[in-house]
């Protein structure tokens, strides 16, 4: 079967990253996610919430 | 009526978690089908359905994780109906590309973002929830509604599919357009739904 072992090697030093097995797309992976994450949201969002109450 | 019938404090506090997890929805649906306007319908419908089906949220337990879960059986089922083509959001990964990430030769995002749509949605969804939402196996074997060890080795299936395709630069550039590609992706997509989708894994 498979390795488990990454055949992208990290980085000498990944900055902060704590993983430290991961290859260095992993991190790009938890950038993506993370950058939505900090999106401001969009007010259709809070529109919908805000208008939660009123249809149960 | 029934006894379960969340008073208005709870129901303030259903509400209150269910905004917080919102960015995490965002997050989570973008990864999945890669469009951030299609990605934003999914959220929303995920709330619609997580408001009306608040009655089945247990207080304290993880309010993202049992959103996910609502959010994964809508992706499903839209998916099923060929709403979603695995399309790509270009411009979040460039802004991504520039933004500082804290290592010194930046890889190519959208190339990644790209190789993660070309993933079969079970093992895309497993790495989503451990690799980028930072769960559990546990966690996202419960949220996916399947075995711990099938979510390992989703995830480590995913990864060495993500390795060599990032390694050779041998990324299909639409594999989801492709018929053959996008009719395997739907029967996948029937053993995910029917909860079967280990034995393959």
């Amino acid at each position: 079967m498979t390795s488990k072992t990454p055949k992208i090697p990290p980085p000498g030093s990944p900055a902060g990253g704590g993983k430290h097995k991961d290859p260095d797309w992993a991190n790009g992976l938890k950038q993506l996610y993370d950058s939505v994450v900090e999106e401001p949201l969009p007010d259709s969002f809070q529109d919908l919430i805000d208008k939660l109450d009123s249809k149960s | 009526m029934a006894a379960e019938k969340r008073t208005a404090s709870e129901k303030a506090d259903f509400k209150r978690e269910l905004t917080e997890v919102v960015p995490h929805l965002r997050a989570f649906a973008r990864g999945l089908c890669g469009r951030a306007d299609m990605a934003d319908d999914l959220v929303q419908e995920t709330l619609l359905k997580a408001w009306a089906a608040q009655d089945r949220f247990q207080p304290g337990t993880s309010m993202r994780a049992w959103t996910f879960v609502i959010l994964r059986n809508a992706y499903l089922t839209d998916m099923r109906r060929n709403r979603f083509r695995g399309e790509y959001d270009e411009t979040v990964a460039e802004r991504v590309l520039t933004a500082p990430a804290g290592q010194e030769e930046p890889i190519h995002l959208s190339d990644m973002h790209r190789a993660l749509l070309t993933l079969p949605p079970e093992r895309r969804e497993a790495l989503l929830l451990v690799g980028a939402g930072g769960f559990s196996y546990e966690e996202a074997a419960t949220i996916c509604d399947c075995a711990v060890g099938t979510i390992k080795s989703r995830v480590g299936r995913a990864r060495a599919a993500l390795n060599a395709m990032l390694a050779d630069g041998n990324i299909p550039k639409r594999s989801i357009d492709d018929d053959a590609a996008h009719r395997a992706i739907l029967e996948e997509l029937d053993d995910v739904a029917a909860g079967q989708g280990s034995s393959r894994s």
